[in-house]
């Protein structure tokens, strides 16, 4: 079985269905690409693995584990969301970190927050909670900007602290949603390769984006989505290199000229 | 009349005008954010209700407020809530005070609460926190910051509010002006003037540093 399935996925907002019933899977390890023009659903797939949107129809099912079930009648409660949700980490495309807090704060504060619910014998200590803030900022390459606020950042650095934030909290498949969107030319560069230096055996990554060139170099599988459907899955070579649908074929040839 | 002797009635009476002033504050910013709450409540009826109540009491002169909470409840239960004392006019006019800025204040939460951007939410969201600590941990610090400026205002006019009072013969420092008025001597209610003055000058000074504390980051 695989580690992450994603099961007839349906979702609407009022009269406009965004997804049409979306099916995919995923193995442990693995990097997924999802591509596609605005509008197609990619961004509300995250969202509902995420459980910041409850789809109408379909299951998530995560190492055996059925996280969500629509046809379940009970709905969950919400420290049972609460719960799931951590099997997920989202790295926003407008990064929304807390202005508020210093860099460090921002990684270690949902850390700090779930320590505290712990029974007092597995709380970790605050150094050690500020040791691991340390070691992911170091991870993504800010390890001097501790101390300092958001605000202070350019949006590359902030879409870094965002990821180490993200990190923080040890998900078992990291979503990026758009990671660049937001961010000037010169500016994606480094967020992309942060993400690449991330891929290993036992980190699983969903990334939404339109950086085709990442796509085709990081992803071990590749979604073409449009109209709420999955028109085109399969490897990079497979998707970019002969993709069948017209809709992909079409997307591409714009995409790529 | 001696300047010492006006100056001596004066500060009594500024001492019922800070005091009035001191306890709208204190019950007005707590029941205000509920208020803020039910007007943003999921719940219809709710809603409709409290911003029907917010639009009456700031649709309504303050002054009328007074009079209707000071004598309405005599006539309608045939017993005073508030007796004819000058404890019992006291507190009408704080009561009335309260529900006025309570609802003045609610809507500048408001604003500064669904000023929040959403991705503020949804980022505590999924960092696994509850609704309480996405409030507390994340959103309020920035919606006070957002406030500032409109509290600080809100707060220096209710400074000046606070004269109304004397409708209900409260005896705050205008009162107490008047009453000099009438044994023929006006200049006491200009001097009256520089007691607000001074006191909104510190308010106006406290609000700045308050700024500046929260200047350190910005958004």
């Amino acid at each position: 079985m695989a580690f992450l399935q994603v099961e007839e996925i349906e979702k609407r907002f009022g009269r406009t269905e965004v997804l049409k019933g979306v099916d995919f899977t995923l193995e442990k390890g693995e990097v997924l690409a999802i591509i596609g023009s605005s509008g197609s659903g990619k961004t509300t797939l995250l969202r509902c693995l995420n459980f910041l949107e409850t789809p109408d129809r379909g299951r998530i099912v995560l190492n055996g584990d059925v996280l969500f079930d629509a046809s379940e009648r009970k709905k969950a409660s919400e420290s049972d969301i609460r719960r799931k949700r951590l099997h997920f980490g989202l790295v926003f495309q407008q990064f929304n970190l807390f202005p508020q807090y210093s860099v460090r704060k921002n990684i270690t504060l949902a850390v700090e927050l779930l320590n505290k619910k712990l029974p007092a014998q597995e709380r970790k200590s605050r150094e050690d909670i500020a040791a691991l803030g340390s070691e992911l900022l170091k991870r993504v390459g800010l390890g001097e900007k501790m101390d300092s606020y958001p605000c202070e950042l350019s949006g590359g650095q902030q879409q870094r602290v965002a990821i180490a934030r993200a990190l923080a909290l040890g998900p078992d498949v990291l979503c990026f949603d758009e990671p660049t969107s937001a961010l000037d030319p010169e500016l994606t560069g480094e967020v992309l390769r942060v993400i690449r230096e991330l891929k290993s055996s036992d980190r699983t990554m969903i990334v939404v984006t339109h950086e085709m060139e990442f796509a085709r170099g990081v992803a071990d599988k590749v979604i073409f989505m449009a109209d709420g459907v999955i028109e085109e899955q399969g490897t990079p070579q497979e998707v970019f290199g002969s993709p069948r649908s017209e809709k992909a074929k079409a997307f591409l040839a714009n995409i790529l000229k | 009349m001696s300047f010492v002797d006006v100056t001596l009635q004066l500060l009594q009476g500024f001492e019922v005008t800070l005091k009035l002033f001191a306890l709208t504050l204190v019950f007005a910013l707590p029941l205000g954010l509920v208020i803020a709450f039910g007007s943003m409540s999921r719940w219809r009826p709710l809603r409709y209700l409290i911003r029907t109540f917010v639009w009456v009491i700031r649709g309504v002169p303050l002054m009328l407020q007074l009079f209707l909470v000071f004598y309405v409840p005599g006539m309608v239960f045939d017993a005073h809530i508030f007796a004819p004392t000058s404890e019992g006019r006291f507190t009408a006019a704080v009561v009335a005070f309260v529900i006025n800025y309570a609802c003045y204040f609610s809507e500048i939460y408001r604003g500064g609460i669904e000023g929040i951007p959403r991705g503020q939410y949804e980022a505590g969201q999924v960092l696994g926190m509850t609704k309480r600590e996405i409030f507390f941990k994340v959103v309020l610090m920035q919606v006070v910051k957002r406030i500032i400026p409109p509290m600080s205002n809100e707060v220096i006019t209710l400074v000046k509010d606070t004269a109304l009072a004397r409708v209900i013969s409260v005896i705050e420092i205008i009162k107490v002006a008047e009453q000099l008025m009438s044994k023929a001597i006006i200049w006491p209610l200009f001097y009256a003037g520089l007691f607000y003055l001074v006191f909104v000058g510190a308010l106006t000074l406290l609000f700045g540093f308050i700024e500046r504390k929260l200047d350190y980051y910005r958004g």
